[in-house]
């Protein structure tokens, strides 16, 4: 094998194992929330992870500032809402959950996820 | 500028110069195009506004999403173009360098140019096609009124919705729009509920009755008292409930939601191992081009060609459509989890009061049994008024209503002392210091009453389908009172209906088996449930399921709430503003039966959308990922064009919104 087909090889691996790693290890650091949460929605949900208490009304504030149209809606499925999202505006949504438990919300594609952990 | 109007200016621009490049460079047609756009420089310069100006969006999505570590189609789709742009001007600019390495110099600004034009016009098909799957939730909210006129003072005033409050006594004029709901304290007229309960025919309605806000007045005028106002009403209520089902998630979609967190990263992998197979173990070509250029171009044809978002959009658009033709039709589906349970019910168990029949029942005999005591018709209907005018049993307003009508009210009422209601029994009390029971065979059991000689007259009545209340006064029987509710004009047709769709049909009654039968006959169910306490209902549903039964359960939604919950779905039947929406997982705002059957046709057609489109996008990926990789070329030496990609790309997305819209064709 030629050197630049083993090269080629060799690059390939490396970015197989480098697109795995950056996408698919990734650890989102846990951001305790007590009553109520900004969510800035750009290109993903930053914070994507938030702890709220179980049976307290928390408060989570999406302010979207991607223009993309992938993004315009955010789904919150276990807490049956689906709210659409202005640009650079800030919509806030509401739950008061009454169990524990990891619930994952998503754009309207279901491309971009969060996740509330309910404690 | 609207979203849409830049979509269609930049779909045109990149189409044109895409096109105009394509000319310029695309073997064959390249010899009828003007020398001009034959030169790479040229070529360059056309395709640099569409890459960074109408593709910006694409950089703008993927530049955030890769800082969180994520990825979307536009990644695919930036990282795609991009590639092909690149390579192209570094052909242009350094073409020595790629004849010194043995590849002819050739760029490939068509592909770049037409995906993006291709992928924006695909995007704003999708755009077009997504806002009619929310088109019932606009058509709701466009329903309610403006304004209200509202008396003050004798006056008539023009008063903007959000202004009226609980007590305002509002004119409505013929032709006019219900502002709120309320009670009518003056008028009659004719009025159009179709646009809350699907039901066609105008309603009659007069003092006392009960409009619903949104509704439209037909002919006469009245005034009525507003009570319920702002985000009380029916109408409010129900856009809120459809809301919350289009924001629900049907369990089906878990799958897609697993799949669709892993792929845009598996599509970047495996346009990678396409790039390096090609690479190394691509075929050179006699034209001159060496693996480089297989191994590029079907590199970008995985890219464009995957297609993350037609398996996002499978169900959530087919739920948004189902949930809004049924509430166009007065079905309210509580939430996706349930229009997915409905589609697999075999059985329907149907309370018969107040949901087979009227829940109006009326007096259409009574008997006295012989006892010296009780020889006449009306002082058997004292006794019985007396103990009813405290119950709230549902046949009480009919014995009361009778006594009504032949003067027994008000101060001839004889008193009650000691009254008690026992539930599934019937009632007792003390009257003129004799102690009086009223109720069924069960009480007259219970209290060691005889009534055998009188069983043919009982027997005569139910089976007639009629139910037979016994007086008995100090434990002697005392008289006979029949009561008929009559059927509802939809019951047959709607047991029908569901017979037809090969669902068996089961009515829960607490009338005794021969009343029972006798109603169950008329409307064609063959199997009845009788003599069924209240809380009884809920074991029998139950047991039911037991059998291995998928159950819906029909009643009122307040008495039977927990049979409504215990089955598989809960369908409540409204009657106009009362109706309990949250107690069930499909509420029917009309009284028309045969919705019960619509709403289970409806939620099998939304399955069967859903299954296909998820078939439809899952199957797409599948297949035609492969195919972009090149597994063809070693069978049929077929390799797909990255410009073919991307128009297969932009149509599966339309496709599924558009085979969720075809849900609005269905008829019921």
């Amino acid at each position: 094998m030629s050197f630049d087909k083993l090269l080629v090889l060799f690059m390939g691996i490396a970015g197989i194992i480098f697109t795995y790693w950056f996408f698919l290890m990734k650890k989102e650091k846990e951001v305790v929330v007590e009553n109520e949460v900004d969510v800035v929605v750009e290109g993903g949900y930053s914070p994507e992870m938030i702890s709220i208490p179980k049976g307290k009304l928390t408060k989570i504030n999406f302010i979207r500032k991607d223009p993309g149209s992938c993004l315009e809606e955010v789904v919150l499925g276990d807490f049956r809402i689906r709210q659409y999202l202005p640009l650079n505006e800030k919509v806030t949504v509401e739950i008061t959950p009454q169990n524990t438990g990891e619930y994952t919300y998503s754009c309207g594609m279901n491309m971009f996820h969060g996740k509330i952990i309910v404690k | 500028m609207n979203r849409e109007k830049d979509l269609q200016i930049k779909v045109v621009i990149s189409l044109v110069l895409g096109g105009l490049i394509l000319w310029g460079s695309f073997p064959g047609l390249m010899v009828t195009s003007p020398t001009i756009l034959q030169n790479f420089w040229v070529q360059l310069l056309l395709a640099t506004p569409v890459q960074f100006w109408a593709g910006w969006e694409f950089y703008q999505a993927t530049l955030p999403a890769l800082r969180h570590r994520t990825a979307n189609m536009d990644t695919l789709v930036a990282i795609g173009t991009s590639v092909a742009f690149s390579y192209s001007a570094f052909v242009t600019i350094f073409p020595q360098v790629m004849e010194n390495i043995g590849i002819k110099p050739e760029p490939y600004f068509d592909v770049s140019t037409i995906i993006i034009g291709l992928i924006l016009l695909g995007r704003y098909f999708e755009a077009k096609a997504k806002a009619g799957t929310s088109e019932a939730i606009k058509k709701l909210i466009g329903l309610q009124a403006k304004t209200a006129r509202v008396l003050v003072d004798g006056q008539e005033k023009d008063i903007p919705i959000d202004q009226v409050v609980v007590g305002n006594v509002i004119r409505v004029r013929p032709g006019e729009k219900i502002p709120v709901d309320g009670v009518i304290v003056e008028g009659e007229s004719s009025i159009d509920e179709s646009m809350i309960t699907g039901e066609s025919m105008p309603v009659d309605k007069a003092k006392g009755d009960i409009v619903v806000g949104a509704t439209i007045n037909k002919s006469g005028t009245f005034t009525y008292k507003a009570t319920k106002v702002g985000s009380d009403t029916m109408l409010a209520q129900i856009i809120k409930l459809v809301q919350e089902a289009q924001g629900s998630k049907a369990p089906i979609q878990r799958i897609a939601d697993l799949i669709s967190s892993y792929f845009v990263p598996i599509v970047i992998m495996l346009a990678i191992v396409t790039f390096v197979g090609w690479y190394v173990f691509g075929p050179s070509t006699s034209s001159g081009q060496v693996p480089l250029l297989f191994a590029m171009l079907n590199a970008i044809a995985v890219l464009i060609i995957a297609c993350p978002c037609a398996m996002g959009l499978a169900t959530p658009t087919a739920i948004m459509v189902g949930t809004g033709i049924g509430a166009e039709h007065g079905i309210l589906i509580k939430d996706a989890e349930s229009l997915e349970t409905a589609h697999k019910i075999n059985t329907v168990i149907f309370d018969k009061t107040g949901t087979l029949t009227k829940g109006k029942p009326v007096v259409t005999d009574i008997k006295t049994t012989g006892n010296r005591m009780y020889n006449s018709d009306m002082l058997i209907l004292s006794r019985a008024v007396a103990l009813e005018k405290s119950s709230e049993h549902s046949l009480a307003e009919a014995i009361l209503e009778y006594g009504r009508n032949l003067g027994i009210e008000g101060e001839t009422i004889p008193k009650v002392k000691y009254f008690k209601a026992i539930p599934g029994f019937g009632i007792e009390g003390v009257v003129n210091n004799q102690k009086v029971f009223l109720g069924n065979r069960k009480l007259m059991d219970r209290e060691n009453v005889i009534y055998e000689k009188n069983l043919t007259d009982i027997e005569k009545f139910e089976n007639d389908g009629k139910t037979v209340m016994m007086l008995a006064a100090n434990r002697k029987l005392a008289g006979l009172i029949a009561v008929a509710d009559t059927l509802k004009d939809t019951a047959r047709e709607g047991v029908q209906s569901l017979q037809k769709m090969g669902i068996e049909v089961v009515m829960i009654t607490g009338d005794n088996k021969r009343t029972a039968d006798a109603i169950a006959d008329q409307v064609g169910i063959k199997r009845v449930l009788a003599e069924v306490l209240p809380d009884q209902k809920e074991a029998e549903v139950k047991k039911i399921q037991a059998e291995g039964k998928k159950v819906a359960m029909v009643g009122d939604g307040i008495n039977d709430a927990p049979a409504l919950a215990a089955a598989d779905i809960g369908i409540a039947m409204g009657t106009g503003t009362d109706v309990a929406i949250e107690a069930a997982d499909i509420t029917l705002i009309n009284k028309d039966l045969k919705s019960v059957a619509h709403a289970v046709e409806l939620s099998q057609k939304t399955m069967r959308t859903i299954k296909l489109n998820l078939f439809w996008a899952f199957g797409y990926n599948i297949i035609l990922i492969p195919v972009a990789m090149g597994i063809l070329y070693s069978f049929f030496h077929l390799l797909l064009n990255p410009i073919f990609a991307s128009v297969a790309m932009a149509t599966s997305s339309i496709s599924v919104v558009t085979n969720s819209l075809l849900l609005k064709r269905v008829k019921i």
